[in-house]
């Protein structure tokens, strides 16, 4: 479903990524690990467009996705949350999902100027969506308060519903469990694994948490200083003695 | 309740020429004049983040387009000179827009500072259109077999017009479009993982704070009379900016208080005319220290989880 291929990408003379190559399957939890500044979220970043790679190729369900801009690329069907949560601050967060139905909707500045019935059955229908999607992640009471203002792991949480609003068919997700306690973590794990199970979502997840790494990945792949060091089951990734190193030789235990 | 309050203050507005003296009929078609343009700058800066000091410059190219036009065309309806007027300053702002696509906070806000000066010279070097410096006298609106003379009747223009707008960016800000704006000024990132065309909505939110601003520079055309360059000079900008400031950015209700508490402020200090900035500045301060949010963020929402 998605593909990667000798992707290669530097800062300033720093190899963040090189000659990256892996391959995700349609509905596997597939996570991305590694230690700190390994390439993770660079990763996210030339698949999303943020970012251009000096060499290499994206593909996804068959096309190339590297001369497209980000909007487009989420508009084909690939919605992320960001590491630092990227919430709409100042927005509620029912305004923060309904920004992440913004592809799926056609009223456009004069239609809605225009307030047309048309317009406003739409608005309903978004709305009616988007507090399902509230609903769903566990913050349908707090649809009305400013993004900015809930906690980490809300704001965390509210990140998947607004990715969810696209209807993607691949999610990237930057370490969501990072900063949540225990119980907010297996929430996440359950979510996750319900989205691909019964939605048939595919996801690509960043996590420093093993717990969750190992319980819900079909297929893991290690990453340090912007190579692969290994790659397979969580159990094989487990006993590799590559990646035991590799963790061991950095603070992140 | 609210829909009460609503009908009182719109029955007050329709019969307002016959409650007050002429004075504060054309008083409060400047007030209405310019709460258009704070709402055309509010939806820029405001919404999207993006700092214009050179609204002048769309306020002129509107009342511009509108008494030459009225010149040439004494019959055209009163409306169709006013949507052609605000079409023009569309085209105008989407031509600013797109270079300034590159350009953020302090860059942008001299990019547009120059082109308020720009549009100022060009008014000049358009002599033969625009008259330069002696100014051009506006022509009476028509709309059909009315002529639109006296103070009450510039007033229920400037009214039915200004409604309209209100209610259309009420919406806009409530619909789609609004919030891709809100989210581009939140995050752009964020807005554009979420499918938001970032460029293509920048460039819209000029468009469309242009043809808001150039609408209300037809109404001011009208108006007054007689419009020539030095009315559109900086200090205007700076007066729609410190509008939006005080009012509130973001807020469509606020670009109205704004706009009418500037407006009042501007006419009861006509008399100190050299004390102007000293004032404005200290009044601006003040907000920015004390209320920063704007009057709107001192009034409390409704419902919120409505918007
Ligand atoms: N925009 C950028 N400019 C400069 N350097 C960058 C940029 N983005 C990433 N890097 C560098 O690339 C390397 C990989 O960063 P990346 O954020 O992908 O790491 P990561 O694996 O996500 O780490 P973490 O677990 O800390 O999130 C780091 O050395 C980082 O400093
Ligand atoms: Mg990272």
């Amino acid at each position: 479903m998605l593909g990667v291929e000798g992707l290669s990408i530097s800062f300033g003379g720093l190899a963040a990524l090189s000659a990256l190559s892996f391959e995700v399957a349609e509905r596997e939890i597939f996570a991305l690990i590694g230690p700190n500044g390994a390439g993770k979220s660079t990763v996210f970043n030339v698949v999303t467009g943020l970012y251009r790679p000096s060499a290499g190729r994206v593909r996804f369900r068959g096309q190339d996705l590297l001369r497209l801009p980000p909007h487009r690329i989420a508009r084909r069907g690939i919605a992320r949350t960001f590491q630092n949560t990227e919430v709409f601050r100042q927005l509620s967060a029912l305004d923060n999902v309904l920004i992440g139905r913004h592809a799926h909707l056609r009223g456009g500045l004069v239609r809605g100027a225009l307030g047309l019935p048309s317009v406003w059955r739409e608005e309903a229908g978004a709305r009616a969506v988007a507090r399902a999607l509230l609903e769903r992640v566990g913050l349908a009471e707090v649809a009305g308060v400013e993004a900015g203002s809930l906690p980490l792991g809300s704001q965390k949480r509210l990140e998947i519903a607004r990715a969810l609003a696209a209807e993607p068919r691949l999610l990237l997700l930057d370490e969501p469990a990072g900063g949540l306690n225990p119980t907010e973590t297996q929430a996440v794990m359950e979510l996750i694994r319900r989205l691909r199970d019964e939605g048939g979502l595919t996801v690509l997840v960043v996590e420093h948490d093993m717990e969750l790494v190992m319980g819900i990945s079909d297929r893991v792949l290690v990453l340090n200083y912007g190579r692969r060091i290994a790659s397979g089951s969580p159990r094989e990734i487990a006993a590799d003695p590559a990646v035991i190193e590799a963790y061991l030789g950095s603070e992140e235990a | 309740m609210r829909r009460a309050a609503l009908v009182a203050g719109g029955a007050v507005l329709l019969a307002w020429p016959l409650l007050v003296p002429r004075y504060f009929v054309f008083l409060t078609s400047l007030i209405v004049v310019n709460a258009i343009v704070a709402i055309g700058l509010n939806l820029l800066s405001g919404y999207t983040n993006q700092l214009s000091f050179g609204h002048a410059g769309f306020f002129a190219v509107g009342a511009y387009v509108a008494a030459v036009l009225t010149v040439r065309e004494p019959a055209l309806p009163v409306v169709l000179t006013l949507a052609l007027a605000g079409l023009a300053t569309a085209l105008v702002g989407l031509a600013l827009g797109v270079p300034c696509l590159r350009l953020e906070g302090l860059y942008l806000a001299m990019a547009t500072l120059a082109f308020g000066f720009v549009v100022v010279e060009a008014i000049l070097n358009l002599d033969w259109l625009t008259r330069g410096n002696d100014g051009l006298a506006v022509p009476v609106a028509r709309l059909g077999p009315l002529a639109l003379a006296s103070d009450a009747a510039k007033y229920y223009l400037v009214l039915a017009v200004g409604a309209l707008m209100v209610a259309a960016a009420v919406n806009i800000a409530r619909t789609r479009t609004g919030r891709a704006l809100l989210a581009i000024r939140e995050s752009e990132i964020a807005a554009q993982a979420s499918g938001v065309h970032l460029a293509a909505y920048k460039t819209l939110a000029f468009a469309v704070s242009a043809f808001y601003t150039g609408v209300a520079g037809g109404l001011f055309a009208f108006v007054v009379g007689f419009i020539s360059p030095d009315a559109f000079d900086v200090f205007l900008s700076v007066d729609f900016v410190a509008m939006i400031i005080v009012g509130g950015l973001g807020s469509i209700p606020g670009s109205i208080l704004g706009a009418a508490v500037i407006t009042l402020l501007y006419d009861w200090l006509a008399a100190f005319q050299n004390y102007r900035p000293l004032f404005f500045g200290l009044i601006l301060i003040g907000c920015m220290l004390f209320m920063p949010g704007g009057i709107a963020s001192r009034v409390p929402r409704r419902t919120p989880p409505a918007r």
